[in-house]
């Protein structure tokens, strides 16, 4: 079956296909527990043997100038201003001020009232906006809240939308809640032409805790029109990690085995430095392989992880350290 | 590949060998009796690495007499001081770690991602743990005051060099005992590497004598009078020679030979860390391990599933240089192995089973073998029955749980089996049916030297490991 991208209009058909698994909350919920088990210890083992990679020399040029681009350059603070994201945005155009060729981030990533800054910060490139919405971190509003949050960030001019999940629904096993939910939100993303900005679910793994739970998370995601899956807010003690991302990117492959539709992975929080990047770029590698390997498919949710992957990549280009006084603070 | 991964070798410049090199006898290096030399090669490159001394009858005599004087003082030492030899041994074994990984991965072929990650943690992790039970013998459950046997005379194989030679001296040496030891032919380096480190470590002369050669020396080592204990790893066919031996005389004897694992994988296996436990069984050292999960047995109903996963990841693996960090399978260790394996593999075909290897480009020089599943196989396959010693899989399926565990145990062997089920009732009642000496549940290949290893059947008898392994190395 030829694979097809989740946010096309092939990918809604597709997954009417599956409607039979999430016409009523007791399918969905048999459905979901007869996915295949996870073994934590194996997960975290396969995971760690493939942090043992030694990415050298072109490969970690490669390596790098790939991680660059599928960031989502974030800020998520109350303190943030138009002048902080203005700031952000310039950094996301132009990584490096000593070296043009160094390529853009994939997007920026910004709360719904910074979105109109950051869209006109950036119009013209091909660096996306992307918006947190949905009560993000927490999620705790009413449904309508959610949808006008969305709906206003996508109307400011947001190309991608990451939602969060009602982990509570979720963890108290009302998971045809969650779907619909997720649903209504995609719906929310629809431009009044016709278009649509692309919709990350976030999962909050580190509350999810099981990684049973997330297996399942992810189907029920990709199942109501994720387009990516996404570990966590950033704001909780545990984020993204090797296996939890690992068993993601597991669900991704399966998922476009059995409806070939191809949905992205975002491990967002706690992704601070070149090596950890390039970890996740060989699980990506060698379980999904290079169609997930461009920023239409991956991306990484960070903010201190660019400066030393720009340092990282001025130390291949002259050979010694420079330091982060060579780098730009934003 | 957009992501391909640039040669990351592992550097050889920290590890030095000698052209040559002699028995380590007594505490000194000497020339055989008879001045007789081999090589070794490495068997990724058919380099040749060095010239290793054949020891004669007269060499194997010799060094027992030289344990056998060793073994008074030795074995009259307080517990507590034997131990002081282990734990200092145990960290130089750590602080030389890289080096002997470097020149295990030279002298067997072997990834060096395992040296580094698998062999040599657990070969220190062996002395530490014996070192710790050199003062406690008399609460290791064999009365209150365990005497040693003597003079153990140990004969190990080529798949894991310095770590058999850790499950054999350690325990040994702990409980009082002094040793000859011989190492494989193929690959004897990493044994005369330890003799330097006994030295390092000030262990007195005679306590451990290490004796290179064929199967000749170890013949004669088995037959000498002067010892009281054979331990031996290796295949069944020699096992049952060295018992013929050894029958009749008062000499203990402890073997672990072959098998022919069981991997058994139910329908309500985690699938993804299933693929990774049937892949780590297997093409684990290039599968020549006594305990690889060389046999899978799959439900029917997830058969297809099951093998469509097996093959895309094995589609993965990344075959070539040992030496590169990024390699998963290496080279096999001789020429002689590569040819058995290969006849087996024929075998299977001609038998009328259907191979599958993914596409993966071999080196020119060297032993290779791609890593390769039969499936369509059945229980009167030579390839379901053999030991091939190799990356080799077998893949037979199975409908019920009783049929897994017949299956499973109609073998001549019984080493090892592995289960994969979330169902934890499932888990122990198969394991509790399965005869085989070591039984991983959902995981396979993991070692700890806290924990007893041995075989039923003709895969051996007696434990190596945990406390259960100081019964072989004392007169109880």
């Amino acid at each position: 079956m030829p694979t097809v991208p989740a946010n096309g209009n092939e990918a809604a058909e597709r997954l009417a296909s599956m409607a039979a698994v999430t016409a009523s909350d007791g399918a969905l919920r048999r459905f979901l527990h007869g996915l295949p088990g996870v073994d934590p210890v194996g997960l975290e083992a396969r995971a760690a043997a493939l942090g043992t990679r030694s990415i050298k020399t072109t490969a970690k040029a490669y390596a790098i100038d790939l991680a660059i681009s599928m960031i989502d350059l974030t800020t998520l603070e109350g303190a943030d201003t138009p002048g902080k994201v203005r700031a952000l945005s310039a950094k996301a155009l132009n990584p490096d001020p000593t070296d043009r060729e160094t390529p853009r981030t994939a997007a920026v990533c910004v709360y719904p009232d910074m979105v109109a800054t950051a869209a006109e910060a950036v119009r013209g490139s091909d660096v996306k906006v992307a918006s947190v919405a949905t009560a993000f971190p927490a999620g705790r509003a009413a449904l309508p809240v959610k949808l006008a949050d969305t709906a206003d960030a996508v109307a400011a001019g947001a190309h991608e939308i990451d939602m969060v999940i009602d982990r509570g629904a979720f963890l108290a096993g009302r998971y045809l809640s969650v779907f619909e939910e997720i649903k209504a939100v995609k719906e929310a993303c629809r431009r009044p032409d016709g278009s649509a900005a692309r919709l990350k679910v976030i999962f909050e793994t580190g509350e999810l805790s099981t990684y049973d739970n997330i297996r399942r998370a992810s189907w029920l995601g990709m199942l109501a029109g994720a387009d990516f899956i996404k570990t966590s807010t950033g704001k909780v003690a545990v984020n993204a990690t090797p296996a939890n991302t690992l068993l993601m990117l597991e669900a991704v492959r399966d998922f476009r085995d059995a409806t070939g539709v191809q949905v992205g992975v975002k491990p967002a929080g706690g992704i601070r430095t070149t090596k950890d990047a390039m970890k996740f770029l060989v699980l990506v590698n060698e379980t999904v392989g290079e169609e997930w390997l461009t920023n239409e498919w991956f991306r990484f949710g960070a903010s201190s992880l660019l400066n030393d992957l720009l340092m990282q990549r001025q130390k291949l280009s002259t050979g010694r350290y420079s330091g982060p006084d060579y780098v730009t603070v934003d | 590949m957009a992501f391909e991964y640039a040669p990351a070798p592992e550097s050889r410049s920290v590890v030095d060998i000698a052209p040559s090199y002699g028995l380590f006898i007594d505490g000194e290096f000497r020339e055989a009796s008879d001045g007789k030399v081999f090589k070794t090669v490495s068997p990724s490159t058919e380099e040749v690495l060095s010239e290793v001394a054949q020891a004669s009858a007269e060499d194997v005599d010799a060094a027992v007499k030289a344990a056998r004087k060793a073994f008074e003082k030795w074995s009259a030492l307080p517990g507590s001081e034997r131990a002081k030899y282990l734990f200092r041994i145990a960290r130089i074994i750590q602080e030389r770690s890289r080096e002997l990984a470097v020149l295990e991965t030279l002298d067997n072929g072997k990834p060096i991602k395992e040296t580094r990650d698998a062999d040599l943690p657990l070969v220190a992790a062996h002395f530490f743990y014996y070192a710790g039970w050199a003062d406690k013998l008399g609460h290791a459950g064999f009365g209150a005051n365990p005497k040693p046997l003597g003079v153990a005379g140990q004969v190990i194989p080529w798949n894991f060099p310095l770590l058999m030679l850790a499950w054999k001296i350690a325990p040994a040496l702990a409980a009082g005992n002094t040793v000859v030891l011989k190492p494989a032919e193929t690959t004897p380096l990493s044994a005369l590497f330890f003799a330097d480190i006994c030295r390092q470590a000030g262990l007195p002369k005679g306590v451990v004598n290490i004796l290179t050669g064929d199967g000749t020396a170890g013949a004669a080592l088995v037959a000498h009078d002067g010892i009281d204990k054979v331990a031996f790893t290796g295949s069944t066919a020699v096992g049952k020679a060295i018992a013929r031996t050894v029958a009749g005389t008062d000499k203990r004897l402890s073997l672990e030979l072959g098998g022919k694992g069981a991997n058994i994988v139910f329908d309500d296996a985690p699938i993804d860390q299933a693929v990774e436990g049937i892949v780590n069984g297997i093409f684990f050292n290039q599968g020549q391990v006594c305990c690889a999960g060389s046999r899978l047995l799959v439900q029917e109903s997830i058969q297809d599933e099951l093998l469509d996963a097996l093959k895309r990841r094995m589609s993965t693996l990344r075959v070539g240089d040992p030496l590169d960090k990024n390699t998963d399978v290496g080279a096999i260790n001789s020429a002689e192995q590569l040819a058995r394996i290969t006849a087996l593999a024929d075998s299977g075909e001609a038998e009328g089973a259907e191979r599958w290897a993914p596409a993966c480009e071999l080196p020119d020089a060297g032993y290779w073998f791609a890593p390769t599943i039969f499936t369509n196989v059945t229980q009167a396959h030579r390839i379901a029955r053999e030991e091939i010693f190799g990356p080799v899989l077998s893949v037979l399926s199975f409908r019920t749980p009783a049929e897994a565990v017949a299956k499973a145990n109609n073998s001549q062997y019984g080493l090892s089996a592995g289960i994969w089920t979330e169902k934890g009732s499932r888990m122990l009642a198969v394991a509790d049916k399965l005869r085989a000496g070591v039984i991983w549940a959902n995981t396979f290949n993991k070692f700890d030297p806290t924990s007893p290893f041995g075989g039923y059947k003709e895969s051996g008898f007696g434990r190596e490991g945990g406390r259960h392994g100081l019964e072989a190395y004392l007169d109880v």
